[in-house]
């Protein structure tokens, strides 16, 4: 149960809105409840709606809207490239093809073991250090700049080595 | 002292601890400014010194906050921090290296509107910078330089951050506002404006990261200081965000009129290998495609003159196209790009840029005739002043003019086909947004 687990952090999240406008809340509290698993799940989401107080369905309709929400487990670590113009002037689209060589994987696969799903993303803001891909991953985001296939190789043996010290 | 007025950041190190913000007259202009000046004259020296939004649209800043409807209360300040469109990266140097100056920027906003409460909307990408940023607003409220009754006077304010979750329509500012709320990120008709029927239908101000983060130092410097920089009627510094086929890529601080050839050329580098410039966009992926005559090279980058090249400067991101470079692959990164982004709610919009997508797809691939060039255009032309906001007319940009100025592009693409008609639409397309 969210309302359990998280409760100061709910509490927090609902003081920066309006006691009469608990529904923007909505957005943190999505976050907060794919914090672990990586997906919304449908219980969630029929907590997060009871909490402020919405139908499941407006809840549903948010996390299909917005693209950070997912409602399907993926890898642990969702390797998010941008190839848009500015990236793509910059050779982010030949970066992807020869990262899916190197990864084995095709754009939208997950590696055999669990670890990465490999995605193409829109704009990110961060133009001038293409190519470049944000990790999205149960504690966060974080943004990997100036790279090629060899420093991302690296970065995704990395990630490796802790799973499996973890 | 810095030559920065906004990303000072660069020489002094370490701006983005309070304390080094602090000791470079950090919070010196809110402190003036609630202790010292009332929230009218705050206005006053904002309209004075010409500040125009720096989010795209150029709208003066001092009159925007003069729009508020003082007979409805609350009154909020949103600062728009949903960064998304391609080639633009300034607010999140910004908010990274000086965050201080651009919270100092909401607070003087929030002082002049009289909001007590203000929501800085961040793309859920910057959810580092926004984990930062709640660090930094509790040092704001530990130094007393946010919280309840501030420098002793009848006036409290909070800022707290909200992260979107990956959708460029929210940076359209009704459509942020219906976010905030917890609703679908779609625009809403305008009128009313935000001023009028804003956040929970009160009152708001909707400033972008840039534009506020220039309000302390007018208000420490003053309005006659600002408007010393750059031109008459688009005073002060504007941050480039230069990308594309350059040698040195990234953010420059230059006043407003310095010329496309001194940013690409004298501050970027020029272009690799020493190949031509092509085509320049100068609003990120909502510009028209600006053909890079000589004229235009030297054209002042500001709010008059860009337009008089047949395009916009938006939020200056410049993005240059080299002559290694065909123009309907530029569509194509375009159209798709907005196909994604289209928010749904308006059909022009919805099922234009899905057309637009499967036309270009097929004439970048070298499947099309000229009919299907026209086709597209068509299409394009029909989405043209149709829409609640900005998106559709945003998504047609580079596709008509690309078309009507780099004509030979699309020439050479369809060149194969001799078709007299255009292929059958719709045959093979599929649904998915890869």
């Amino acid at each position: 149960m969210l309302a359990e687990k998280y409760a100061q952090e709910i509490d927090t999240i609902l003081a920066k809105y309006p006691p009469d406008q608990k529904r923007s809340a909505v957005m943190p509290l999505l976050y907060l409840a794919q914090r672990e698993e990586g997906y919304v799940s449908k219980q969630d989401m029929l907590e997060i709606a009871e909490l402020l107080e919405i139908t499941s369905s407006e809840v549903g309709s948010i996390v299909g809207f917005y693209t950070l929400y997912y409602e399907k487990p993926g890898g642990k670590y969702r390797l998010q490239v941008c190839t848009d113009l500015p990236c793509a002037l910059r050779g982010a689209d030949q970066y992807l093809e020869n990262l899916c060589e190197n990864l084995g994987i095709l754009v939208g696969e997950t590696t055999p073991d669990g670890l990465v799903t490999l995605e193409r993303v829109m704009c990110l803001a961060a133009c001038d250090r293409a190519p470049m891909f944000q990790i999205h991953s149960p504690e966060g985001l974080t943004y990997h700049e100036d790279q090629t296939v060899e420093s991302t190789h690296k970065i995704v043996e990395d990630l490796r080595m802790r799973e499996a010290q973890a | 002292m810095s030559a920065y007025i906004l990303l000072r950041h660069r020489d002094i190190p370490d701006l983005n601890q309070l304390d080094v913000y602090l000791k470079n007259e950090g919070f010196a202009a809110f402190r003036k400014a609630v202790t010292t000046l009332s929230p009218d004259e705050v206005t006053d020296i904002v309209k004075a010194s010409g500040l125009r939004g720096r989010g795209g649209a150029g709208f003066p800043t001092g009159m925007k906050w003069s729009f508020m409807d003082k007979n409805n209360w609350p009154h909020f300040v949103t600062a728009n921090a949903d960064e998304s469109e391609p080639g633009t990266f300034k607010d999140r140097e910004i908010m990274e290296g000086n965050p201080f100056q651009f919270l100092e920027g909401v607070a003087l906003a929030a002082y002049a509107v009289q909001a007590n409460t203000a929501y800085v909307y961040l793309r859920g990408e910057f959810w580092q910078i926004a984990e930062q940023m709640d660090r930094q607003i509790a040092e704001l409220e530990d130094a007393g330089l946010l919280g309840d009754r501030l420098f002793g006077k009848n006036y409290s304010l909070r800022i707290y951050t909200h992260l979107g979750a990956g959708a460029y329509i929210c940076g359209e500012e009704t459509a942020m506002l219906e976010s905030l709320e917890g609703k679908l990120g779609q625009p809403r008709l305008r009128p009313p404006f935000p001023p009028s029927f804003g956040l929970y239908g009160k009152p708001t101000v909707v400033n972008n990261v840039e534009t506020l983060t220039n309000l302390p130092l007018i208000l420490q410097n003053g309005a006659g200081w600002y408007r010393k920089i750059g031109t008459e009627r688009s005073p002060g510094p504007k941050i480039f965000c230069l990308s594309g086929r350059v040698n040195r890529p990234g953010n420059y601080e230059l006043p407003l009129g310095t010329t496309f050839r001194q940013l690409i050329f004298e501050h970027g580098g020029g272009i690799p290998g020493d190949r031509q410039v092509k085509a320049i966009m100068a609003a990120g992926a909502s510009s028209a495609l600006i053909v890079a005559t000589e004229e235009a090279l030297d054209t002042p980058m500001d709010y008059e003159s860009v337009p008089k090249l047949g395009a916009q400067l938006g939020s200056a991101s410049v993005i240059v196209i080299d002559d290694t470079v065909n123009i309907d692959w530029v569509v194509n990164k375009t159209v798709r790009f907005f196909n994604h982004e289209s928010c749904g709610k308006c059909t022009p919009c919805r099922e234009g840029t899905y057309w637009m997508r499967h036309l270009i797809d097929r004439i970048h691939a070298g499947g099309a005739s000229w009919q299907d060039v026209l086709l597209l255009k068509d299409v394009a032309a029909q989405i043209q002043g149709k829409c609640l906001c900005a998106l559709g007319e945003f998504s047609v940009e580079a596709v008509l003019s690309g078309i009507e100025r780099f004509e030979a592009d699309f020439r050479e693409a369809a060149r194969d086909r001799q078709a007299e008609q255009p292929l059958l639409v719709g045959a093979g397309l599929r649904s998915d947004n890869g």
